[in-house]
């Protein structure tokens, strides 16, 4: 899976978290939490939907990789790159 | 026979409209099965039927708008003969010994009614999937084919049926505004938090609760499961003032008609915050009784269901005592608006590492501030701050 891929997956994931946020228009550096409002409950579904759809596990203390854009890309290309 | 009436689903409901009847004429419904959406001012909210029988008639048409106690519908209760061809007599009444079952059929009803049929086509090329992901899908009407699986080797999981499934379910109900109309909603919550102030009078207490053990103890938990089965702190707040509320039954019931009925069972309403401004508290039941797992589930899919508009009669109705938290970016300490006809309602604020005195000597620990807005005309402080030590107490103790 490329980087593309990977934006694309992120992007979708969040997409169901927050609707009605323009995700494109979001800073690659930027507190995903908050710049998409969003809680505990929300950022453990976008997990368990990242864990499911790139077959990779995330322990919970690998969470601050994944709160930027840009780190979250780094972690799960790194992650995939590892083969699980 | 017996009659489906609109239910009241707010203390303040006169009216519903019906938008959909999720059963017809002749299905088979048991206790609990969700038979009609209705729409109220808090969304639309999905209808269970606490009669078990067979659908007769459908009385109230869909877009209909009728007051609240209005049959909706008659449901043939089991107890009643079936007419058939050779058969010549009324349905029998409930409270009456029934006949011999004529051409009663063994209660073989099918476990779901589903509206839409279960169309999974045969094809050539079987998708990969697992057994559970398949009775979901053909629950669902889902068709494995188009799914992309995220299983081993592309094959469909649970997970991604579930997904397709909450996917599709909203745009079901676009056509009737997503069951969420935020400005009706807020009218709604302006009307309760009004009445709450003017009626309850509200006595405030706040109390630091060092949370640090609850953090460790989640930690090394978390570290053996999978995200789907992690747990977070609310839970743990959750299941402590379900469990304190049992020592402290003041603060767990309806004031109504001047006096307090205790309840016996403990339905927590949880908060729940709607993106573009919405707030929902629907009740988790009988939160004292569940294993923390299940608390945590149960919250993981409430949460869900009312962001998308779906939540039951039965749990906007039934709250006993209500939990709010405003999560790790809100702030230290949240005092609540008691929700009429509830008497009780406890917040639980940011955890913030602080200075903490510890055996003599200062450290830094995790602390929450909580706090209780109570009913004054049902307890006082002295019984407030007991509970609320309570809680805290058993906070020291997650494992239990």
């Amino acid at each position: 899976m490329n980087d593309a891929e990977i934006r694309k997956v992120l992007i979708e994931e969040l997409g169901k978290i927050a609707p009605e946020v323009d995700l494109a228009s979001i800073d690659a550096g930027a507190d995903l939490r908050e710049a998409l409002d969003i809680d505990s409950i929300d950022f453990l579904n976008f997990v368990t939907a990242l864990t499911h759809r790139l077959g990779i596990a995330i322990p919970e203390i690998d969470y601050p990789k994944l709160v930027t854009l840009s780190r979250a890309r780094a972690y799960l290309a790194a992650k995939l790159e590892a083969g699980r | 026979m017996a009659d489906f009436r609109m239910p009241s689903l707010g203390s303040d409901m006169e009216a519903g409209t019906l938008v959909e009847w999720l059963v017809k004429p002749g299905d088979r419904v048991k206790h609990g099965d969700i038979v009609a959406v209705v729409e109220t001012q808090k969304g639309a909210i999905e209808v269970e039927t606490f009669q078990a029988g067979e659908v007769e008639q459908l009385v109230v048409d869909v877009n209909t708008k009728v007051p609240v106690g209005t049959v909706l519908a008659r449901i043939r209760t089991l107890e009643e003969a079936r007419p058939g061809a050779a058969e010549q007599a009324p349905p029998v009444a409930p409270a009456a010994p029934p006949p011999e079952p004529v051409s009663a059929p063994a209660p073989v009803a099918p476990p779901f009614v589903v509206a839409r049929p279960q169309a999974v086509p045969v094809g050539a090329a079987r998708v990969r999937a697992s057994p559970a992901a398949r009775r979901l899908a053909s629950q669902h009407g889902v068709d494995l084919a188009v799914l992309t699986g995220g299983g081993p080797e592309g094959a469909v999981t649970y997970a991604d049926v579930e997904r397709r499934v909450a996917e599709s379910r909203p745009a079901a109900e676009t056509r009737r505004a997503v069951g969420i109309d935020l400005d009706a909603m807020r009218i709604a919550i302006a009307a309760a938090m009004a009445r709450s102030k003017r009626e309850i009078p509200h006595y405030y207490l706040a109390h630091d609760v060092d949370v640090t053990g609850c953090e460790t103890w989640l930690a090394e938990q978390n570290v053996a499961r999978p995200p789907d089965s992690r747990l977070l702190l609310g839970a743990l707040a959750v299941k402590a003032t379900a469990v304190a509320a049992r020592r402290f039954p003041a603060f767990n019931g309806f004031y109504r008609d001047g006096r307090f009925e205790p309840s016996s069972r403990i339905h927590v309403g949880l908060a729940i915050a709607i993106r573009g401004g919405g707030l929902a508290a629907p009740a988790l039941h009988d939160a004292d009784q569940l294993p923390l797992d299940e608390v945590m589930g149960r919250m993981r899919d409430l949460v869900q269901r009312t962001r998308l508009g779906r939540i039951r009669s039965s749990e906007i109705a039934d709250p006993t005592i209500t939990v709010s938290s405003l999560g790790e970016r809100g702030v230290e300490a949240l005092y609540g608006v008691i929700y009429p006809p509830q008497v009780a309602i406890v917040g639980f604020g940011k955890v913030v590492p602080r200075p903490w005195v510890i055996d003599g000597a200062i450290g830094a620990r995790s602390v929450m501030t909580i706090t209780l807005a109570a009913d004054h005309r049902v307890s006082d402080g002295h019984g407030g701050a007991l509970f609320l030590s309570e809680i805290g107490k058993l906070l020291q103790q997650p494992e239990r």
